[in-house]
């Protein structure tokens, strides 16, 4: 008798939608197929989260908020250093998947997510340092201290970045993490081509202290996702990085015109091409509100 | 934009389901008799109830239909406020919701009732005269119902003498579960008598089983067949008390016997599911589950009501999603 070897079955991982600190399925029970950018195979079925999703994800996140933004700083940079650590424990998967979404070698995929870790711990750094350099103690004409402060906006919308070198994972992490260091919360609309290493950051988070719905993590369709999140009431501001559709219901143009109706916050699309580059405090200072207090002095 | 007939006087209610009561009214002739009555209700396959009671939760109600049971759902509301921290500023607000509770949306209907404690009925009653929202009291000792049956009818007479529309009494859960069913009978009996005013009219009486506490399905059937020979007008989950509050197979037992006892005696009882509803898809699984057990007869606020408080809220976020396209938030809504 031969001995005969049957291959082993590969075990497909089933991925899954990061809301509220839990991992549902669409509520629509659909899904779409995700290829490799390179050679066009399938690679997996991720969940096509529809508008009822995001309308689950901001009603997540707008309960996160008051844990989360009274937080003391220092508890928040404890908690992203933490992610960081937990993304840094899983950088082979990590790669594979940057390498399949970005059609890089694996080698530079590994250097990319190598990046993404060193910018969360970068981001990390700066929950507690943020008031130092947006605030301000005021001279005024009067025995009063008056101090500026700044304090988290809310709910935050973000168009995850859909292009440039190390996007699916570096450009997102450098998207949420000036997000979340200021204590908003945040509701994501991953690269839909892309949206693999999104989807497993969740795990990352899910396992990094970070309490449930502070970040929300939904894939599918942009033009489904963005214009809910824009025109929805209970959001506080928009990022619109990912947006590169010239017109329709998914650009730049037309969530802005709809973010206005509730004078949401709004940042303009992003022409990076290299998430590499030093980041600057232009994203951490996006999404802060100023609260500005007259405190009698003396007496 | 549908209208909701409110609740007829309850007066002409009450007459005309005393006298088809009587009926059945030898069953309470004493202890035994009402014991072989109430434990000869044939028994509920629990299985069967829970897996009818979901089926009936997984219909798509959408556009159109769902604008209509967003309103019906609020105009059968009795918005509610139990707490030991109730001012009368915090009730009129109550009531002021409870009159327009989208400011934002004149069309938006008012709710069926407000539901107080017995000492907030006088400012409840001014606050929303001439509006057409009932008031209803809580009495009876709410929510534990353990009083002597003097301080009962006290509490009963207080609310009604204040102007309380509708009583909402709770039985005696220790009572029934030791099988004193006539005393729960005679109980709910004295109650209804002392919700009669003082020109000859009567407050609508609604009886809490509780539901969560009697334990099982059989003692919930028994205990809906024993307050409507007893003469409730309506019958009710639960006070909102406890962990287990209205379920939609606890209702369904409901349900299932004021249809019974309809088709038994002819005398129409109303239902009230309370506690534990907050979301208008929780709302509309209840609502499809009265057309389809109990049928058109029902839908309307004059016999099914949802004891609630943060419901009105969702529901008012939803009805705003529907006409304005996009989602509200907890910003748009007032807050209780």
């Amino acid at each position: 008798m031969s001995e005969t070897t049957t291959p082993r079955l590969d075990v497909h991982k089933t991925y899954k939608l990061f809301v509220g600190g839990k991992f549902p399925r669409s509520e629509s029970g659909r899904v779409y197929e995700v290829t490799d950018r390179k050679t066009g195979d399938w690679l997996a079925n991720v969940p096509q989260g529809t508008r009822k999703d995001t309308r689950d994800a901001v009603a997540a996140a707008r309960k996160a908020v008051g844990g989360w933004s009274g937080a003391t700083a220092y508890n928040r940079g404890q908690i992203l250093y933490r992610a960081a650590e937990m993304l840094q424990g899983r950088r082979e998967q990590f790669a594979a998947e940057v390498a399949l979404s970005e059609g890089v070698s694996t080698k530079k995929a590994a250097a990319l997510v190598e990046a993404a870790v060193d910018r969360w711990v970068w981001y990390a750094g700066w929950t507690d340092k943020v008031a130092q350099i947006a605030g301000s103690a005021n001279p005024v004409a009067g025995p009063y201290f008056n101090l500026s402060t700044p304090e988290p906006t809310g709910v935050v919308g973000v168009v995850a970045p859909t292009r440039g070198n190390g996007f699916s994972l570096l450009g997102l992490v450098s998207a949420i993490a000036p997000v979340i260091a200021t204590g908003n919360t945040a509701v994501v609309a991953l690269a839909p081509d892309a949206p693999l290493p999104g989807l497993s950051l969740g795990e990352v988070l899910a396992t990094s202290d970070l309490p449930g719905g502070v970040v929300n993590l939904v894939s599918g369709r942009t033009e489904d996702i963005a214009p809910t999140l824009a025109s929805h009431q209970d959001v506080n501001a928009l990022d619109l990085t990912g947006v590169n559709s010239p017109e329709g219901p998914g650009s730049a143009r037309a969530l802005e015109t709809l973010a206005a109706d509730t004078l949401k916050r709004v940042r303009r699309p992003d022409v990076t091409d290299d998430w590499t580059a030093a980041q600057g405090t232009d994203r951490l200072l996006a999404f802060l509100e100023t609260k500005t207090v007259w405190h009698p002095m003396g007496i | 934009m549908p209208t909701f007939p409110q609740p007829p006087a309850a007066a002409e209610v009450a007459a005309a389901a005393d006298g088809a009561r009587e009926s059945l009214a030898e069953v309470a002739s004493s202890e035994a008799t009402l014991r072989r009555f109430l434990h000869g209700l044939p028994g509920i396959d629990a299985v069967g109830l829970q897996s009818r009671a979901a089926s009936l939760g997984t219909r798509s109600i959408k556009t159109t239909a769902k604008a209509y049971a967003i309103d019906l759902a609020i105009s059968m509301i009795d918005l509610t406020t139990l707490e030991g921290a109730d001012t009368p500023g915090k009730v009129r607000s109550l009531c002021a919701k409870a009159m327009r509770p989208d400011p934002s949306d004149p069309s938006t209907p008012r709710t069926a009732a407000v539901c107080v404690y017995p000492d907030m009925v006088p400012v409840a009653r001014a606050a929303v005269a001439g509006s057409g929202v009932q008031v209803a009291s809580v009495a009876t000792a709410f929510p534990s119902g353990r009083a002597g049956l003097p301080v009962k009818l006290a509490d009963t007479a207080e609310a009604v003498a204040a102007g309380a529309d509708e009583i909402d009494m709770v039985i005696d859960r220790g009572a029934f579960l030791s099988g004193r069913y006539l005393e729960v009978f005679e109980t709910i009996r004295a109650v209804k008598e002392a919700c009669r005013r003082a020109d000859g009219t009567s407050a609508h009486l609604k009886v809490i089983f509780e539901t969560g506490e009697l334990q099982t399905y059989d003692n919930i059937r028994r205990a809906s067949w024993l307050a409507m020979v007893a003469g409730a007008d309506f019958i009710k989950t639960s006070t909102g008390k406890v962990a287990v509050n209205a379920t939609p197979a606890n209702t369904l037992v409901l349900m299932e016997a004021v249809r019974d006892f309809r088709a038994a005696t002819g005398v129409q009882v109303g239902v009230k599911p309370a506690g534990g509803i907050r979301t208008t898809k929780d709302a509309m699984k209840y609502l499809v589950t009265v057309n389809e057990v109990l049928g058109d007869d029902w839908l309307s606020p004059d016999w099914f009501r949802f004891g609630a408080s943060s419901l009105l809220n969702d529901l008012l976020m939803q009805r705003q999603k529907l006409t304005t396209g996009r989602y509200s938030g907890p910003d748009y809504v007032t807050v209780d």
